[in-house]
């Protein structure tokens, strides 16, 4: 099984990708003043991503042994 | 109504609770059965990051510039997806190396240097102390609000207070006392601290908890959900403008960018997130569950912020209440009496965790780094000869406790009223950043040397006490504010806030850039510039090469020592009890009955020894410490790269022949297969042979029974002579032919045969078959009909072969044809590049069971018992042969009682003209087979 081996790109991947979610321009996207549910946009947004990001490290550590 | 008895004996009724868990779980740690052996506690223990900054703070911020306080937490996140890579061999490096703190781990890396230990140690008391004021700060406030319940009054400024009647004071000696009771209790040789990490995990619980209470109070009962808060904020013209924050606040993004970086850092180098995350690390896997568990954490704690922070806002539109206590507050103006006490006890666990696990990291490197060091270098102290120093490092890590929060007690009077919990904590974040260099650097880079990493560590400092540090000050009136104006001796270049000129940027993103521009340069810089010492070669291998070799640093040393001079070194350092432990360890492993036998000291066992120690005291002194009672002999640094590429060869070689072991390995499989493949030959020529001899024993007897008769009786007629003589001649025929093919397929097998390949037009071959066989096709009455293309087929092949082919399926065909109703059907086509012919007979077809076997050799289908088909059995086998050496395919297709159909075909020549038709001149090719 190639997952242990894996594991280490996917997270590099991983942090990569918060970087990228979590910064100019994207971030700026949703600095807008509109809401979902009464909350505004970007904090709806940063904390869907936070949380996604998180289900998508615990995936990647806890698949596949040691 | 809460009395201030009230609060006072409940926060010690907390601490005493704190206690007894930490109790506890020491008990369970020496009894074997560890309590926090598990990545759950590991994880919740993290959470110290979570300080009253978090629980107070954050609220503070949130209420000043929305989610400008969430970097502090997604920075986190970031770097621990990372965790995997950095700190799995941080973990390693300091397991092997038995690293007792940051500065031991820096020291460790660049040789063992005390100076390097030291300066850290500095480095970081100094930037952490602010931090812990935060501490202090939080606590006091919150304790003086609450007195007040329920009135909102908000503390006074502390330095209108006389010292002693100054809350902040006794929360200093008190939390203090406890940190000592805690943590310095005993010595541990691996500075383990289990009772301590249980209660720092109770609480993180206990935080979480307390917060989640106030922020679902505050948003589901003083409001109605999240919609309802933030449709409010909306809809007040002086919160609006935090719903899209990031352009109004100061640095916008640029500031959002270097606090998630600052956050980054500072999960890895504060030293209290060092000390859980590394030190009291009991397994590398519980890194697994903390990697996602620990940002979950983060997740939740940060969920009721915002609602707090705005109903707040919302509730106190005056500004007079600081926002840094809304988490406090808010609860006390709704008069929720126990939510408010509630309130109170989480921001003191959370205040208390940090302050505990902050000083007894900051104790350790204090008493191991800074002044072990100096006082084992001091020989008229006369150290060495003391018999055991166990309760010295004990005192000397009390009062270091004592001092560092005395330090933070004196920070927070001389600059803690100046700034916000927030601006306070960012200022240590920035202090740990400066290590990042030399860390992060240390263990993937080989090059970085001692010099580099001291000249980036002192200037990233320098940069960092300028620019953060006595702006602080400076603030707070500690400092003439003229300095900040117009910078040092009117110098305008050298204001602190906008150094050489650059303005625009806050505060922390101005300090970050210069510091780590200085500390990333020089480390760099110097590094290149000069070269590494044998012992820094030594431990750059050891520590980047961690996950390579497994062996640790003994291998480097070179000298003698007597066990006995070593035991009593130990001894001093971490008790008899410890020596005698450690001593038996050692000696079952190597399976030595130690006291009746004597230990050998040599290289193994002295490393040992060192590493033992550098568990008590750190590398740096550990290593003087060896080194005064053995006589060693120092390595040069060629003999240290000797070692080093011995033990890289070792690995290369060792690759080498994993490599040779796998290649014979294949070898051997190959081999067996052809040994395999011999005997079936083998089994195969058996039959063979056996199969040849029976077949030409079959006419030879017929042979010899007919001219033996001819022989013994002259008077036979002459019709019956005519007809033996007949039979021994048709036999003879059938003998020689047998032989004929026999050496034919001999050939063929061998690849010996000879062919002559030209370019051939098959409708000719047929033509010349049919010619040959028509008069046997006569004899018979057999009808012979030939279908072939108005264009030439041309194939490359030898042209006798295909012919011999064709023959025998056309006298097999006959063979097989009743006589006078017989028809055999030759039919020539092209498809797909490829020429097919089909030989038809109507004969009685062959059963299916044995079409498989008709090619094979001497197998002739039917009865042979009863009836002998005639011919030898090798035509077709031979047919096969040769249309496969053409690169073509012969089959048959056939149903039992309606006749058979032979196919072969054979690749189309590429055409080299458009020669169509007509007869072309075969040219001669030699085979590349032959």
């Amino acid at each position: 099984m190639a997952e242990p081996e894996k594991r280490a790109p996917r997270l590099v991947a991983l942090c990569m990708l918060g970087c990228l979610l979590f910064n100019y321009p994207i971030l700026a996207l949703f600095n807008v003043p509109a809401a979902v549910f009464g909350i505004p946009v970007l904090y709806v947004y940063i904390f869907t991503a936070w949380a996604l990001l998180i289900a998508l490290m615990a995936l990647t550590v806890e698949r596949g042994g040691d | 109504m809460l009395q201030g008895w009230v609060i006072v004996v409940t926060s010690f009724a907390y601490l005493g609770l704190l206690f007894a868990i930490a109790y506890y779980a020491d008990k369970r740690a020496d009894a074997g059965r560890p309590v926090i052996a598990n990545p759950y506690i590991y994880s919740l223990s993290l959470a110290v990051y979570a300080t009253a900054w978090t629980f107070y703070g954050s609220v503070g911020r949130a209420a000043g510039d929305g989610i400008g306080f969430l970097p502090i937490y997604l920075g986190p996140t970031l770097m621990i997806a990372l965790w995997w890579i950095v700190l799995r061999k941080i973990l390693r490096i300091s397991k092997r190396n038995r690293i007792t703190s940051l500065a031991d781990f820096v020291a460790s890396r660049y040789g063992k240097s005390a100076l390097l230990g030291g300066v850290v140690t500095i480095i970081a008391v100094i930037g952490i102390i602010p931090y812990i004021s935060l501490q202090l700060k939080a606590v006091s406030n919150s304790f003086a609000i609450l007195l007040h319940y329920p009135e909102i009054v908000m503390p006074a400024k502390v330095a209108a207070q006389p010292v002693l009647t100054d809350t902040a004071l006794w929360v200093a000696l008190i939390l203090a006392l406890f940190t000592i009771a805690f943590g310095t209790r005993h010595l541990d040789a691996a500075e383990h601290h289990q009772g301590m990490v249980a209660a720092i995990a109770f609480e993180s619980l206990v935080k979480l908890l307390a917060f989640l209470a106030v922020g679902i109070f505050v948003t589901f009962g003083i409001y109605n959900g999240f919609g309802d808060v933030f449709g409010r904020a909306a809809a007040d013209p002086k919160l609006a403008p935090l719903l899209t924050p990031l352009e109004g606040v100061a640095g916008g993004y640029a500031s959002w960018v270097w606090l998630t970086i600052l956050s980054m850092l500072a999960i890895l180098f504060l030293p209290r997130q060092f000390q859980v995350a590394v030190i009291e690390n009991l397994d590398e896997k519980h890194l697994k569950k903390a990697i996602w568990l620990f940002p979950a954490y983060m997740v939740a704690i940060n969920i009721f912020v915002l609602p707090i922070a705005f109903g707040g806002r919302l509730h106190f539109p005056g500004g007079n209440v600081d926002a840094d206590t809304f988490v406090l507050t808010l609860p006390m103006v709704e008069r929720q009496e126990l939510l408010a006490l509630l309130v109170f006890i989480g921001g003191l666990s959370a205040a208390t965790g940090m302050v505990i696990v902050e000083t007894i990291a900051l104790s350790t490197m204090v008493c191991n780094d800074l002044v072990m060091p100096v006082l084992l270098r001091l020989k008229r102290l006369r150290l060495n000869e003391r018999p055991d120093l166990t309760g010295l490092l004990l005192g000397i890590r009390r009062w270091a406790i004592v001092a560092v929060l005395l330090l933070g007690y004196l920070y927070f009077r001389l600059a803690g009223e100046a700034y916000a919990l927030v601006s306070i904590g960012l200022i240590s974040f920035a202090a740990v950043a400066q290590f990042a260099p030399a860390i992060l650097g240390g263990i993937f880079w080989k090059g970085g040397t001692r010099r580099g990493a001291l000249a980036g560590l002192l200037a990233g400092f320098g940069v960092w006490f300028y620019t953060l540090l006595l702006p602080a000050f400076a603030r707070s009136g500690w400092l003439p504010i003229s300095l900040l104006e117009h910078g040092p001796f009117g110098i305008e270049l050298l204001k602190p806030l906008a150094l050489f000129g650059l303005a625009g940027l806050d505060q922390i993103t101005h300090a970050m850039l210069w510091s780590m521009i200085a500390n990333v340069g020089l480390y760099v810089g110097v590094s290149l510039a000069g070269t590494q010492s044998a012992a820094e070669h030594r431990q750059a291998s050891v520590f980047v090469d961690v996950f390579r070799s497994e062996s640790g640093g003994a291998r480097f040393w070179r000298g003698t020592a007597s066990p006995r001079d070593l035991y009593s070194l130990l001894a001093r350092f971490i008790g008899v009890a410890g020596a005698d432990a450690a001593f038996a360890e050692y000696a079952r492993a190597i399976g030595v009955k130690w006291p009746d036998e004597e230990l050998v000291a040599d290289a193994e066992f002295v490393h040992f020894v060192e590493t033992q120690l550098a568990g008590a005291i750190g590398a740096a002194s550990a290593r003087i410490m060896v080194a005064s009672v053995a006589k060693e002999e120092a390595l040069t640094l060629d003999e240290v790269g000797e070692l080093l590429d011995e033990a890289s060869q070792v690995v290369v070689y060792s690759h080498k022949l994993e490599q040779k072991s796998r290649e014979l390995e294949a070898a051997t499989a190959e081999l067996r297969a052809a040994n395999e493949r011999l005997k079936e030959l083998d089994r195969l020529k058996d039959d063979f042979i056996s199969t040849v001899t029976h077949e030409l024993r079959t006419p030879l007897t017929s042979i010899r029974a007919f001219s033996e008769i001819l022989l013994a009786d002259p008077k036979i007629d002459l019709a019956e002579r005519k007809k033996f003589l007949g039979i021994i001649t048709r036999e003879t025929e059938r003998l020689t032919r047998l032989i004929n093919q026999v050496l034919d397929l001999a050939k063929i097998e061998s690849g010996r045969a000879e062919w002559r390949i030209t370019r051939t037009d098959v409708r000719e071959i047929v033509n010349e078959a049919i010619a040959q066989m028509s008069q046997v096709f006569k004899d018979k009455a057999v009808a012979l009909n030939a279908h072939l293309p108005a264009r030439a087929v041309v194939v490359e092949a030898d042209s006798d072969r295909l012919l011999q082919v064709l023959l025998n399926l056309l006298s097999n065909a006959l063979k097989f044809s009743p006589a006078d109703r017989g028809r055999v059907d030759v039919t020539v086509r092209e498809s797909d590049g490829m020429v097919r012919v089909d030989v038809r007979d109507n004969g009685p077809g062959i059963r299916p069971e044995d079409q498989p076997f008709i090619f094979d050799k001497f197998r002739q289908v039917g009865d042979t018992l009863t009836a002998k088909p005639p011919g030898t059995g090798l035509g077709l086998h031979i047919s096969r042969q040769i249309i496969e050496h053409f690169g073509g395919r012969l089959w048959v297709e056939s149903e039992y009682g309606a006749g058979a159909r032979f196919s072969f075909t054979l690749p189309l020549a590429a055409a080299p003209a458009a020669q169509q038709g007509g007869k072309e001149e075969p040219w001669l090719q030699t085979s590349a087979r032959s």
